[in-house]
């Protein structure tokens, strides 16, 4: 045993100075591996905290929506549907939401409208998110002016800020009293933009579901674990076809390293040679390019994770948020909470370290195969 | 086809390995047909060579499909919010028909990679290559199944389809699509906690017997494999209703998750692990009167009873624990 490892030991020592002695191609290619584990693992710790800040949102999201359908569009749901509902065994509360969207033509943004009685609103007077208050340059106490649906200006005091932490869904957010909302839009009374529905056991979701659509039938329940799904699918889609993209650039660094791997240069040869003559089994020589790849896919992948782990939590991902997150004039300011998990650097191994390592393999072996006295005199 | 990071690493490693096995296997029948170890042919020598690259070959398809088992079961457990119905991996697998194929083939595949390998480290030691044509046989059956297993998984993967909301109806309607069975009926747990009992005992007996008087050597890789597949029913039947203290859960995968302590890879692990050196065990029985091979297989296949005993037992032990610590009982032991 002891054995065994003191010549795992030595073998190790002297690839290391061996790779050390052919600095400038080592690092040629331990750049380029760096660099592939760099982009590909921004790319996995980025989709994957989208994901996970998504599922924490929807978590408080309610159990169902119903909406309205009119021809096949969303309609405004008459609020007596409710009381209907409320008759369904299961249901602990059916909830009627008043919300909508604003376009700004000064700021050219959209706003999300919510009407919530308290929390700081009340007659005239709006809490707005953060994103809001930047483009328009306002705090506290400050005036915002809105134009109706009838075409006169609706005038709002400020009356708090939305909490920075909940930037990612406020950050274009106003929240208005009920009166003021339906005076803004001009709402007929009766009518909600549609019913969020909560229901004590879980399990029973999909049955309750299927009684308000059996109930309702102008009506669709959308369940939050539907949302869910969709949203996964919609990161999984995009992750993977980024991934796709990008196993152009692994296959063309497979390539690189295939060439680099089985190029050797005479002196390695002669190496090789001279190992073998005093000594060197054949496969010494394979332990010997084992050790080798060991050292270089360790170190890149190191770097690589932790490069891409300072670029998707520290800088937020400059390279991939135009192409992942979507786009908003009033585009929320973010951290994303960190998060790396085995799963995910295991995908990555697979996705890098493994072709890598399948195309040195042959290689190494037509290194470790050649002729001692072949090798010496060429 | 879902296009999520870890399918499209998962489908790509098995086409992988699979292209580096099929490439041994070519060589393998080559070497089945061609070889002469009294020639002093070129030929006779580039295949010398060759036997050198298909056990690098092997050895890294071995570390991979280890690897790509437990990241396939991971893979299935984080698609299952995908599919209505479905509350783990179990579910998922179940998606189509090809899931649970997919983990069986995998399974088989680690534990003939492993076995190969083992036969193959005995074989270089012999100065003759005694087992070189049994050898290369198990590679082209090994070669054969990792080809089913990268169609199988492929298949397996574009037959998933996510239930996203459409725009046209919004919902859902799990009503009309078929539940996945997220459970899986357990066996009776006594009849399983006894015959788990008894055949650890028969393995253990059968091993102290062999390493005692160097007999029984087939009958311990039987008995040892008995006990592989009680042990996996045994998950499913009992011993997993211990970890999750809930006497209805007989999902096999939850205890590889966190909430469990990741467990299962221990579990898993030594099962595996275990499995394949009793394996080994039996592989070599047939070659032990090899003359070249006398002085080699016994003591190979001692060390080889030893390991697999010793991790069939921490397996045992961690299951024991378990069901002596834990306060949940399923009322067999009152």
């Amino acid at each position: 045993m002891r054995t065994n490892i003191d010549r795992h030991r030595n073998i190790i020592d002297f690839a290391i100075s061996s790779m050390l002695r052919r600095k400038a191609k080592n690092l040629s290619l331990a750049l380029l591996y760096t660099l592939i584990i760099f982009v590909t693992a921004s790319l996995i710790l980025f989709v994957q905290a989208l994901r996970k800040e998504a599922a924490t949102l929807l978590a408080d999201a309610p159990d169902i929506v119903v909406q309205r359908l009119m021809a096949g569009r969303h309609d405004l749901i008459p609020t007596s549907y409710g009381e209907k509902l409320a008759g369904i065994r299961g249901i602990t509360a059916v909830t009627p939401r008043l919300w909508g969207y604003y376009y700004d033509p000064v700021f050219g943004a959209n706003y999300t409208l919510v009407a919530r009685d308290g929390d700081g609103t009340g007659p005239e007077k709006i809490a707005i998110g953060q994103g809001v208050a930047r483009s328009q340059r306002i705090s506290g106490g400050d005036m915002l002016t809105l134009r109706s649906a009838t075409g006169t200006p609706l005038l709002l005091t400020v009356a708090r800020l939305l909490p920075e932490e909940s930037e990612l869904v406020s950050s274009d957010l106003l929240l208005l009293s009920t009166a003021d909302f339906r005076t803004m839009f001009d709402f007929p009374a009766g009518v909600a933009t549609d019913l969020a529905v909560t229901v004590s056991n879980q399990r029973e979701l999909a049955t309750i579901a299927g009684k308000i659509a059996a109930l309702l039938p102008d009506t669709r329940p959308i369940l939050k674990s539907e949302i869910l799904r969709t949203y996964e699918s919609i990161f999984d889609w995009r992750g993977g076809m980024m991934v796709v993209i990008l196993s152009v650039a692994v296959i063309a660094f497979v390539i690189f390293a295939w060439d680099k791997a089985s190029g050797l240069s005479a002196e390695e040869r002669r190496e090789i040679g001279i190992l073998k003559s005093i000594g060197w089994e054949t496969g010494d020589i394979l332990l010997l390019k084992f050790w080798e790849g060991v050292a270089i896919s360790l170190t890149a992948f190191l770097v690589g994770v932790i490069l891409a782990y300072l670029h998707v939590f520290l800088f937020s991902a400059p390279l991939f948020t135009q192409a992942l997150k979507g786009w908003g004039v009033l585009y929320p300011r973010f951290r994303l909470v960190p998060h790396v998990d085995p799963y995910q650097l295991t995908i990555l191994f697979f996705l890098t370290v493994l072709p890598y390592t399948v195309a040195t393999i042959v290689p190494s072996w037509l290194a470790a195969t050649v002729d001692a006295d072949t090798a010496m005199r060429s | 086809m879902l296009q999520h990071p870890a399918i499209i690493a998962l489908v790509g490693a098995s086409l992988l390995v699979c292209a580096m096995v099929l490439y041994a296997g070519g060589y393998g029948v080559r070497i089945l047909k061609r070889w002469d170890l009294q020639s002093g042919s070129e030929e006779q020598l580039g295949l010398e060579r060759r036997t050198y690259l298909i056990s690098v070959i092997l050895g890294y398809a071995l570390i991979f499909q280890v690897m790509s088992f437990f990241l396939f079961i991971t893979t299935a457990d984080t698609l299952h919010p995908l599919f209505v119905g479905a509350m783990c991996a179990a579910g998922s697998l179940n998606a189509n028909g090809f899931g649970y194929p997919v983990l069986l083939l995998k399974t088989v595949n680690c534990l003939l990679a492993g076995a190969w390998l083992i036969v193959n480290r005995v074989d270089a030691r012999g100065y003759d290559y005694p087992l070189i044509r049994p050898k290369y046989t198990l590679l082209l059956v090994l070669a054969l199944l990792v080809t089913v297993e990268t169609v199988t998984q492929i298949a397996y993967f574009s037959g998933l389809h996510a239930d996203v909301i459409t725009s046209c109806c919004g919902s859902l309607f799990s009503a009309d699509r078929r539940d996945i069975a997220g459970e899986l009926a357990g066996a009776p747990v006594r009849q399983t906690m006894l015959f788990f009992g008894l055949s650890l005992a028969a393995c253990g007996v059968s091993g102290a017997r062999f390493l005692a008087r160097g007999k029984g050597d087939a009958l311990f890789a039987l008995l040892g494999s008995v006990f592989f597949i009680t042990a996996v029913v045994a998950i499913v039947s009992f011993i997993s209703l211990y970890f999750y203290e809930l006497p209805s859960h007989h999902c096999p995968f939850c205890i590889l998750q966190k909430e469990y302590g990741h467990v299962g890879y221990l579990l898993y692990g030594t099962l595996l692990g275990g499995e394949i050196a009793a394996l080994g065990v039996g592989f070599l029985a047939p070659f032990k009167t090899v003359p070249s091979m006398r002085m080699i297989i016994p003591p190979t296949q001692k060390r080889l009873v030893r390991a697999a005993l010793l991790l069939f037992a921490i397996f045992s032990a961690a299951v024991a624990l378990r069901i002596v610590t834990t306060p949940f009982t399923l009322g067999v032991f009152d």
